[in-house]
């Protein structure tokens, strides 16, 4: 079972980053619960979501122990860290998050997501790149169905882009 | 059976609906369940039914009395402070034996309070909330897919009864996503409202009535009489819980909704430290489901009783267990919800004491 | 031997409670009278309000629905979007419509809800016993302005007609009284215009009937009228706000 937070400011895409795994997860026909922080703003602020994807049945929802983070900024690092499980995974984009972790009994992989995301032309990138290391190093999906939830949340008008997320994906696999 | 989408339970609520025949919604925009009224206005234009966003939660619940008049299914949904002020079409509804879905998607309070998710509005929907003396069935799902099935069925309690029927879910039920499949077809249950629906005589009857108002005493005893009758119906044939783990359980822990899923992870965490703890959850809040804790009262030493409130369900639990077993309570409030490490605490502690 | 006059079938015949002199029971007969002419008992639904009429259902002969108190317009909304193919009318007091429904009222006409409203205003709360409504004029003595009502202290008595016609969706809007033979043929042939508009699909119609209170006023029904002439027409003048020209 994989229990992932995901967390940064509104507007980064936090929360279609957490319905891509779910969705993803459901095309390999797994359990999976997405759960989003809410607030009174439609944007700014800080945004989270628990995903659950699992063989089994999802219990709660809501997570307590998580075995990977993915953070956007440094408030949300803060926030989270103590969540992680000891050898649980911490992705952070280090474009925006200045202070890594100060636990030792986590994995972290600092990547700059954000400054990779521009120099491939399109900032929102930033957050499949992150999930291109959760992917290669949790295993949580695979790439096929990663690509297939893609089509199936993004609009068609959307789906040109696809090929492209899929390569800012492998960067972030590999970096 | 069809395929598994992944869906959010406010959307969930609004395709269930749909698909179990109600072409009428009318509602009031309040978070955290918004998206209902979202996917209604789409739908409802595609479909060629009726979405009114009504100048207010009591006009919204009036559309409903009105539509329902007229033998069709309708729906409305909200959220506590719109339930509010919607318990005065919600009494007369059930005072004119209405049959009608009312969603409440619950948020912490009192007053404005806040957006997230709670449990605090149980007394208001299980114990009545508006005038008068008249129940209404709650049901209470505890994930996506049943959000689904439940609301199918609270169409159909409402027209196997004439009576307005609740889905009470927190916050977090609306707003989470989890796979949902939907069947091919839905079970529903086809009253014949002929005898009483306002739909125009035609003049080949005698003129039908939709009313609240019994002015002489005697009359309007009857009436109340009449709904008792029927809630004792209700009472007898719809009564739905899960009960899971109780027996020989050295705490059994109650509780509804996403709580009550926090609950069965609990259930393995104490497992590991050698505690057995079984789950009563009820699924209809009214009618409470008294005979799963009368079973286990006095066998089970410990009851715990665990709520995003300040203690609300645990009334008709000290009811049910009838002082036979220990009765304890664990809740937050404010939107915070009670987490599994501590519910753990709580057995942990009554351990200790035994 | 011809018959001149009966009672027309929309009415169930049981005998008006209302008090003696009261022009509910006119008015009642009007809408009856309409519903029979236009041939649409069979297919009215009809809302009963919360006020000295709460229980219209037991006189009018076609389906009814009895609604909470300012309620009337949103129910008969619901109805009018379950069955697109009948008529419905609300049948309302002034605190009904005025005050405690000002919302329900204003925003089914802005809606353009495909109803009729029938709107007594007597410039009272009759039911209750005599207590000041939104029509209450000023200087006019009720139990809670014992004193008479005073602007500064009460405010100032609503014109529904005037407001209602500044709204896109009301489309037939008129002010009649029943004060003499003359005006309730008038007010008949606003009532049966409005049920012809909505029945043409072309969005909300109201007829405020000016209408006395005898019992609360404390006058003599004679007097009543007097009263209703001095007075009630100059604040609420008689006449068409809007949709006179429609053609129905």
């Amino acid at each position: 079972m994989q229990e992932i937070i995901l967390a940064g400011f509104g507007g980064q895409g936090i929360l279609s980053m957490g319905k891509f795994i779910a969705m993803s997860g459901l095309e390999e026909n797994k359990n999976v619960s997405w759960l989003p922080s809410y607030g009174p703003e439609m944007r700014g602020g800080t945004a989270n979501c628990n995903v659950i994807v699992a063989e089994e049945e999802v219990g709660s929802p809501i997570i307590n122990k998580a075995t990977a983070i993915i953070v956007m900024n440094q408030p949300s690092l803060e926030k989270f860290e103590d969540y992680l499980l000891p050898g649980g995974i911490a992705i952070i984009d280090s474009s925006l998050v200045p202070v890594m972790p100060k636990r030792a009994d986590v994995s972290v992989y600092a990547i700059p997501a954000t400054e990779m995301a521009y120099e491939m032309g399109n900032a929102t990138f930033a957050g499949v790149i992150l999930l291109g290391k959760l992917i290669e190093v949790t295993g949580v999906v695979s790439r096929e169905s990663f690509e297939k939830a893609l089509y199936k949340i993004l609009p068609p008008k959307r789906h040109g882009m696809i090929p492209d997320e899929m390569k800012a994906l492998e960067a972030g696999a590999k970096y | 059976m069809g395929e598994r989408l992944l869906m959010k339970g406010n959307e969930v609520i609004a395709e269930a609906a749909l698909r179990a025949g109600c072409r009428h919604y009318f509602g009031y925009p309040i978070t955290p369940q918004t998206e209902v009224a979202h996917y209604m206005a789409k739908k409802m234009e595609q479909l060629g039914g009726t979405f009114v966003q009504a100048e207010s939660e009591v006009a919204a619940i009036n559309m409903v009395y009105g539509a329902a008049s007229c033998g069709v299914r309708a729906m409305t949904s909200s959220s506590s402070p719109g339930i509010s002020l919607k318990q005065e079409g919600i009494s007369y509804s059930a005072g004119a034996e209405l049959p009608m879905v009312i969603i409440d998607i619950v948020r912490c309070g009192p007053g404005l309070g806040g957006i997230l998710p709670a449990q605090c509005d149980y007394f208001q929907m299980v114990k009545g909330g508006g005038h008068g003396d008249y129940s209404l069935p709650v049901l209470a799902p505890c994930s996506v897919q049943e959000m689904y099935e439940l609301v199918v069925e609270a169409f159909n309690i409402a027209d196997r009864y004439r009576n307005p029927v609740v889905i009470m879910g927190d916050g977090y039920l609306g707003q989470m996503m989890e796979a949902v499949t939907f069947r091919d077809e839905e079970p529903i249950y086809k009253a014949d409202k002929s005898e009483w629906a306002t739909t125009g005589s035609e003049l080949k009857r005698d003129h039908h009535t939709v009313t609240s108002i019994y002015i002489e005493a005697d009359v309007l005893e009857a009436h109340n009489n009449k709904l008792q009758r029927k809630y004792a119906e209700i009472k007898k044939n719809e009564t739905r819980v899960e009960e899971f783990n109780c027996e020989g359980a050295d705490v059994i822990v109650t509780a509804y909704g996403t709580v009550a899923r926090i609950v069965k992870n609990v259930i393995k965490d104490a497992e590991k430290e050698g505690i057995k703890v079984g789950l009563i959850r009820p699924i209809t809040l009214w009618p409470f489901p008294s005979e799963s804790f009368e079973k286990y009262a006095g066998k089970c030493n410990d009851f715990l009783c665990v709520e995003m409130s300040a203690g609300q369900m645990i009334e008709d639990v000290k009811l049910a267990v009838n002082g036979r077993s220990a009765v304890h309570f664990y809740g937050r409030t404010g939107g915070n919800v009670p987490s599994q490490p501590e519910i753990l605490e709580q057995i942990r502690r009554i351990m200790a004491e035994k | 031997m011809a018959t001149v006059y009966q009672k027309p079938h929309a009415l169930t015949g049981k005998p008006f409670h209302y008090c003696p002199g009261c022009t509910h029971g006119i008015i009642h007969r009007l809408v009856a009278e309409v519903l029979d002419e236009l041939g649409i008992e069979g297919t009215t639904v009809g809302v009963a309000s919360v006020g000295c009429t709460y229980n219209s259902y037991e006189y009018f002969n076609c389906d009814m629905v009895q609604a909470a108190h300012g309620r009337a317009p949103a129910v008969a909304t619901g109805i009018r979007r379950s069955l697109p193919d009948r008529q419905v009318f609300t049948y309302q007091g002034d605190g009904d419509l005025a005050a405690i429904g000002t919302a329900e009222i204003v925003h089914a006409a802005t809606r353009g809800e495909k109803i009729t409203t029938i709107f007594v205003n007597n410039a009272i709360y009759g039911m209750t016993s005599g207590q000041m409504a939104p029509t209450t004029l000023v200087g006019q003595v009720t139990t809670t302005t014992p004193f008479g009502r005073k602007p500064e202290l009460h405010g100032y008595p609503v014109r529904v007609c005037e407001m209602i016609s500044t709204l896109e969706g009301a489309v037939y809007v008129e002010r009649v009284a029943v004060n003499n033979v003359a005006n309730v043929r008038k007010a008949k042939a606003a009532i049966k215009r409005a049920f012809k508009v909505q029945m043409a699909g072309l969005g909300f119609s109201i007829v405020e009937v000016l209408s006395i209170c005898p019992t609360n006023w404390g006058m003599n029904p004679q007097k009543s009228l007097e009263w209703l002439e001095q007075n009630m027409m100059e604040h609420y003048p008689l006449g068409n706000f809007k949709g006179k020209d429609l053609e129905v």
